[in-house]
């Protein structure tokens, strides 16, 4: 059993070497979030006070947008230098192994946006209460959102014609995450309790981790055959 | 007593047997739609609020009630064709996507052709039209995935992977837009469960349950159809289809 739990804790250790070795594939989403909150405001007069009221629904669509930048090259770049053929064949259950994957890509592109994410509610308007269940919202809410996406990745990565498929598989399926997201934050600046949609949140969060790895290995199993 | 089963899951026998099936289901759709759009356009009486609006319910409800069947059968035979591996599980997936794709967007445009009169807008963001809509996403990204692929199995059991995860999630996204429409107080208060809960009376009513079931029936007639087509285009190298087409 531990040797299973020290597979996975390999595979972790694998993917945040290979992706701190090259910067740019956690630096540009965050260059691109922040790129995304500065056109919306240029979009409106300046201090229009609508801009108080989409913050929640830019940050949160925002980070959608950015954490699905990187999820497309999640398995290309293991299935081209063979190390998702080496995964396939391991010992280890391979829903352990991808859930691992995923969770340090979300370490490594889904949390810089969460750190940066109070900035960008600040700059447009947000107080600090709704701030904070943003955070919070966005920490429930982004795991679920990078293990869709990872399924979505598994099932495409033997589509040669994939290109802007992935978004499309993926989208639909976070409008739950949206609802809810920006409901806590909606519920927080009415000076509501934003329990019950953090709570959601939560539900889909188990939901997601503890499903979609096995769903994305049978996918991975299908794509590789 | 498995063989039945065994020896309808080999292409020329389901080949046949939808030959013989698929004339009948389209001859009774057809009959039930005449007899159902003649009772619901001419028989029954106008509705006392909406007037003859109401009568688009003679195309919209089926739409909409098989547009969600379509994603669970969609769903089932997913879950079929992983299990046991059968091929024509595997192409009623595939096949079944774009009718139910159809049937969706005939929903959502009889929903707002009926919403204009009645609710005085093409759209508002209700409950069930948002998720209807995103059942449309949904089925587009089914398509989209079945030809993403130049391998047709591998293509169809990765739309059957799709559909499984999707059919959770359908039900998933169906509450929360319904409870985000909720706590948000939309502009109408008016929604299809006002309109469809409360008794209906006999005359409007068995029009459509006929609809309703020429709906069914020709769906069934459509799914045969193409799952045909797509037999022969996966097997036109096979003796069987050689020796149908010889003359």
């Amino acid at each position: 059993m531990s040797g299973f739990l020290g597979a996975g804790a390999a595979v972790f250790r694998r993917e945040l070497r290979v992706a701190l070795r090259r910067p740019a594939e956690w630096l540009q989403p965050l260059v691109f979030y922040g790129l995304i909150a500065l056109l919306f405001p240029l979009g409106v007069a300046p201090g229009d006070p609508a801009l108080v009221i989409f913050a929640p629904a830019i940050i949160w669509v925002g980070a959608l947008l950015s954490a699905l930048l990187g999820v497309e090259r999640l398995f290309r770049s293991d299935l081209d230098d063979g190390t998702l053929e080496q995964l396939l064949l391991a010992d280890a259950p391979l829903g352990l192994l991808v859930g691992a994957k995923l969770a340090a890509h979300w370490l490594l592109t889904a949390a810089p946006l969460i750190v940066i994410a109070p900035v960008l509610g600040y700059g447009l308007g947000l107080a600090a209460g709704p701030i904070e269940v943003l955070t919070l919202s966005l920490l429930l809410g982004t795991p679920t959102l990078i293990f869709t996406g990872g399924f979505a990745a598994a099932l495409t990565v033997g589509a040669p014609r994939a290109g802007i498929l992935l978004p499309i598989l993926v989208l639909p399926m976070m409008t739950p995450a949206v609802i809810f997201g920006g409901g806590a934050v909606r519920a927080a600046s009415a000076g509501l309790p934003p329990d019950a949609p953090l709570y959601f949140l939560a539900a889909l969060l188990a939901l997601s981790v503890t499903l979609l790895p096995l769903a994305a290995s049978g996918a991975l199993r299908n794509a590789m055959e | 007593m498995w063989t039945w089963f065994h020896r309808l899951a080999s292409p020329p026998t389901f080949y046949r047997l939808a030959n013989l099936l698929t004339p009948w289901l389209l001859a009774l759709a057809l009959a039930l739609l005449a007899i159902g759009v003649y009772g619901g356009l001419y028989l029954a009486p106008a509705d006392y609020q909406q007037g003859d609006a109401f009568r688009i319910i003679y195309v919209h409800v089926p739409a909409a009630a098989l547009s969600l069947s379509i994603y669970m059968t969609m769903a089932v035979a997913g879950g079929i064709a992983l299990i046991w591996r059968m091929k024509l599980a595997e192409i009623a997936v595939v096949t079944a996507a774009p009718i139910g794709a159809s049937f969706t967007a005939l929903a959502l445009i009889t929903g707002m052709l009926w919403g204009k009169p009645t609710w005085g807008a093409y759209w508002v963001w209700d409950a069930r039209l948002t998720s209807e809509l995103v059942l449309l996403f949904l089925y587009l990204g089914v398509i989209g995935l079945n030809q993403a692929y130049s391998d047709a199995r591998t293509a169809a059991r990765a739309c059957a992977w799709l559909a499984l995860v999707g059919v959770i999630n359908v039900p998933i996204v169906h509450y929360s837009v319904q409870w985000w429409n909720s706590l948000h107080q939309g502009s109408t208060i008016l929604s299809i469960d006002g309109i469809a809960k409360p008794k209906i009376s006999g005359p409007m009513l068995w029009p459509l349950l006929l609809t309703l079931a020429g709906f069914y029936l020709f769906f069934g007639a459509a799914l045969l159809r193409r799952m045909q087509n797509e037999v022969l285009l996966r097997e036109k190298n096979a003796r069987w289809v050689q020796e149908l087409f010889a003359i």
